[in-house]
């Protein structure tokens, strides 16, 4: 038993009267990866709360290497050795990646307080060439993409000698490159002796990647061991506690030939280049490529969010205006954006106020102006009911204390109110859990058979395939090639949308 | 065997149990007491609470504090800030901020008298810029005809509006930080308005205009009609209007609101123009009190006007406030200001204690928003 590095005891956890989590007990050995899954709320979070000294347990006990341990504070756990790779990343973009890696133990000259700059390049250079990362560590951090930022942080964690790490959800902002590299990483870490915790939604890289698992569900360990005893239905049924045959729902082909979107000739010096594409009513069309391939760029373009410089974008045969999202939602465009806090959502408002955001004009009197919240709360609450929004009060309660699928249905009731001609949906799955995934895809598959067009971008392949009437490829800013649904073939729409840098990524994985 | 065992784990149970009770009695109680003490300071009304409490304390210590006289001071003083503050309500709202206001206040000041005077002095104002245009020996613009009044009022409106305009112009659609923006127009306006009149007051204006301030029936006065129409006007326009609810969403969030087809540019310059205009409105009132059109008028009241909006607990960093927390606000800032007068403390240790109390409120602020965030 000597190698179990940690070990939760029946810990038990209550808020406020609201149970989190009921006696939980596993352990972490040493030298393996474990992952956790569990929808949003099964209580991953607080458990690694309660690890961190950011919690503290109700009942039960945690022991670090056969020792009991009840950290007070982050402090504590740092100490101990347990330190966090966070889904949002913590990190000081306006100073440099050294900086950020060593903020809590710069290197002094002698006794004094000047730091010594040399000694901190020097082994920050070792540890990022460690982790294969080609960059200098007086970059700052802002100018690095998000997949080396997260590498930055494993640096960070790494640097501090920590036996245990926590990667919770490291994986959703990086490219498919930028993910291999952080596996073979982990898997380096792990074969030096550290433990790591690994929290993902996306249980194809736990299979890869994990040696053992823990399934949660309502604060309960609903099973756990070698991970070649759980294939992906046993992971996931444990999981929602009910079957999910499909992940997906059957499409029905309602795609008329009435055309909804057509753009011509679209370019934006540096941004895309030359986009022809059509959307018709009822029709679900995919649009996939890696992260700066233009697909989201274009969606703003779109939307009236970003100006384009030359081309046209009609909708219904109309000429859309450039540069003005009022125009484009009057005219039935709706646009569910990729980052749900900063542009989706006012977080800090009530549920009502969200939902009735963009269609508060048809609410209102002529003159007056004055909102009819009655009619208005009536609407939404039908909305919300639809969606199947799980709330306590649309008026009372804010937005920030969802859930992340229930935030999403929060985005996309506030858009359905408007029954838009299009919607353009940019990664509407992220980070959600599996069960609000699949009512995602059915709000979708609903509203394509009442005709609304919708143009889905992702970077999940999975679901572009099996949601989509088309899917069309991206690649650094054009449109390389257009799949029909007979077509697809995950293999092709992957090597057009890597060009050349499949081979490449191919090569460095043998060689590694 | 097995069930002895069982048996004995059981009465433990029990007894574990009984132990516990009763210190979960003792905790409710605690808690209890915690719990109502949360809720007051919760409360929407924790201001007006603490104002009654403060009333309540120093009643016998100061008993002319309820003497007509008094009260009729400290609602006269009252209206006329509770109009500017709630003009500065809207911007914050926005995390916003408007340093002009005072500035506008003079330059409305300035700009009705020139229009309503009916005669200035020539050596006192022989030397101004208006000399010979607007200010003449025969009075103001209009000094003599029977449309003065309105035509002052317009005038000073207007005045109020078009400042607005500039400072929410350069910060929606420049994006200058409104603290740059209104900071530069306080010092160019209130410059301009003692410029203008070579620092003195025009005096002389229309009997029917300082009736505004001198109508009275009672404790009704004008001022106070005015203040509460607006105050009401004001509450409803941030409550159940497409503006008022375009307002909190842009104050929260701009970029999603943007994005959700907030015309947020047109939203920002309407709340500016909303704070020039009130602090238009003040000017009317201070100036027919005075009775002139002062340069300096209202120079020292910003700090009131912030102050009050932050005891009333709108935060500056937007989203958060209503005009009832402002009304609140600035009737404990009053009450509190009129109090240390009557304990005739100087100048100085009044603004010590104004400013102290303020602090305390941002404080607050932060205590309240933190168990918020606890309870969520």
């Amino acid at each position: 038993m000597q190698d179990i590095v940690f070990a939760y005891k029946d810990i038990t956890k209550r808020f406020f009267g609201v149970r989190a989590l009921k006696e939980v007990s596993f352990e972490l050995e040493k030298g393996k990866i474990l992952g956790l899954i569990g929808e949003n709320g099964a209580g991953k979070s607080t458990l690694m709360n309660i690890m961190g000294g950011v919690l503290k347990p109700d009942e039960g006990q945690m022991y670090l290497k056969g020792s009991p341990y009840t950290p007070e504070n982050p402090l504590d756990a740092a100490c101990a050795g347990i330190e966090f790779i966070h889904q949002e990343l913590n990190l000081f973009t306006n100073l440099s990646v050294a900086e950020n890696i060593l903020i809590n133990q710069f290197p002094c000259i002698r006794k004094t307080p000047l730091i010594n700059k040399r000694i901190m390049k020097e082994s920050c250079r070792k540890l990022l060439k460690s982790l294969n990362l080609d960059i200098s560590p007086s970059m700052l951090v802002e100018n690095l993409s998000p997949g080396e930022r997260q590498l930055v942080e494993i640096a960070k964690a790494l640097y501090s000698d920590a036996d245990i790490l926590l990667f919770d959800e490291p994986t959703t902002s990086l490219t498919a490159k930028e993910t291999e590299n952080l596996f073979s990483i982990m898997r380096k870490l792990k074969d030096e002796g550290k433990s790591i915790i690994y929290i993902s939604h996306i249980l194809s890289d736990v299979i890869e990647l994990v040696d053992d698992i823990v399934i949660l569900r309502d604060g309960q360990v609903m099973g756990g061991g070698p991970i070649e005893d759980f294939p992906v239905n046993r992971m996931i049924n444990l999981m929602v506690g009910r079957e999910i045959s499909n992940v997906f729902p059957e499409r029905t082909n309602s795609s008329k030939k009435k055309l909804v979107l057509q753009t011509d000739h679209v370019s934006e010096t540096g941004m895309v280049r030359d986009i022809n594409l059509k959307v018709h009513e009822g029709e679900i069309v995919g649009m996939f490529g890696l992260m700066g391939s233009g697909r989201t760029e274009f969606a703003r373009m779109l939307f009236g969010v970003d100006p384009y410089k030359e081309g046209s974008i009609s909708i219904h045969g109309e000429t859309l205006p450039k540069r003005n999202p009022q125009e484009s939602i009057k005219r039935g465009l709706a646009f569910i954006t990729e980052n749900r806090r900063e542009e989706g959502l006012l977080m800090d408002s009530p549920i009502i106020e969200n939902i009735g955001l963009v269609s508060l004009p048809d609410y209102s009197a002529r003159v007056t102006r004055l909102v009819d919240s009655k009619r208005l709360y009536k609407r939404s609450n039908e909305v919300a009911t639809s969606l199947r929004l799980k709330c306590n009060s649309l008026k009372n309660q804010k937005v920030k204390s969802l859930s992340g699928g229930n935030q999403q249905k929060v985005v996309i009731g506030k858009w359905l109110l408007k029954d838009p001609s299009l919607l353009i949906m940019d990664e509407p799955t992220r980070g959600i859990d599996v069960g609000a995934k699949y009512e995602v895809y059915l709000i979708m598959e609903h509203l394509a058979s009442e005709g609304t067009g919708i143009l889905f971008i992702s970077s999940e392949i999975e679901e572009l395939m099996a949601m989509c009437d088309r899917i069309i490829v991206w690649s650094r800013g054009e449109v390389m090639r257009e799949f029909e649904r007979e077509e697809f073939s995950q293999e092709n729409i992957m090597r057009i949308a890597f060009r050349q840098e499949l081979e490449d990524a191919s090569e460095k994985r043998r060689w590694q | 065997m097995k069930q002895q065992t069982l048996v004995k784990i059981k009465s433990r149970i029990n007894n574990w149990g009984k132990g516990k009770a009763d210190v979960q009695d003792a905790q409710v109680e605690i808690s209890r007491g915690r719990s109502l003490a949360k809720k007051i300071l919760m409360s929407e009304y924790f201001v007006l609470y603490l104002t009654i409490l403060y009333l309540l304390v120093l009643t016998p210590i100061i008993p002319r504090l309820w003497h007509p006289m008094n009260i009729q001071n400290v609602l006269s003083n009252m209206w006329p800030l509770l109009v500017v503050a709630i003009g500065q309500t809207f911007v914050l709202i926005l995390a916003g901020i408007d340093l002009s206001q005072t500035s506008v206040m003079a330059m409305s000041s300035v700009v009705g008298a020139v229009v309503m005077t009916s005669s200035v002095d020539p050596v006192l104002f022989t030397k101004s810029p208006l000399w010979g245009i607007f200010l003449t020996d025969q009075g103001g613009l209009m000094g003599s005809s029977p449309l003065a009044l309105p035509a002052g009022i317009l005038a000073m409106l207007l005045v109020g509006l078009i400042i607005g305009f500039l400072n929410g112009f350069s910060v929606a659609i420049f994006r200058m930080p409104p603290f740059i923006v209104t900071l530069v127009s306080m010092m160019l306006f209130s410059a301009m308005a003692i410029f203008l009149t070579k620092s003195e007051n025009i005096r002389h204006l229309p009997e029917a205009y300082l009736q505004i301030s001198k109508t009275q029936f009672s404790v009704v006065s004008m001022s106070m009609v005015i203040a509460i129409v607006l105050a009401i006007v004001a509450h409803i326009t941030l409550n159940r209007t497409l503006f008022g609810k375009r307002l909190y969403a842009v104050g929260i969030n701009t970029t999603a609101s943007e994005i959700s087809g907030v015309p947020a540019r047109r939203t920002i310059i309407t709340a500016y123009m909303v704070s020039g205009l009130c602090a238009s409105i003040a000017a009317i009132l201070y100036s027919s009190r005075l009775e002139m059109g002062r340069p300096t008028l209202g120079s020292t009241l910003f700090i009131d006007i912030v102050g009050a909006n932050i005891i009333g607990g709108v935060s500056l960093s937007g989203g958060k406030g209503k005009v009832t927390w402002t009304i609140f606000g600035v009737f404990f800032f009053i009450i509190l200001a009129n109090s240390l007068n009557m304990l005739n403390l100087s100048f100085y240790v009044i603004d010590m204690v104004k400013g102290s109390v303020i602090l305390v409120a941002a404080l607050l602020d932060v205590a309240r928003s933190r168990i918020q965030k606890a309870q969520n």
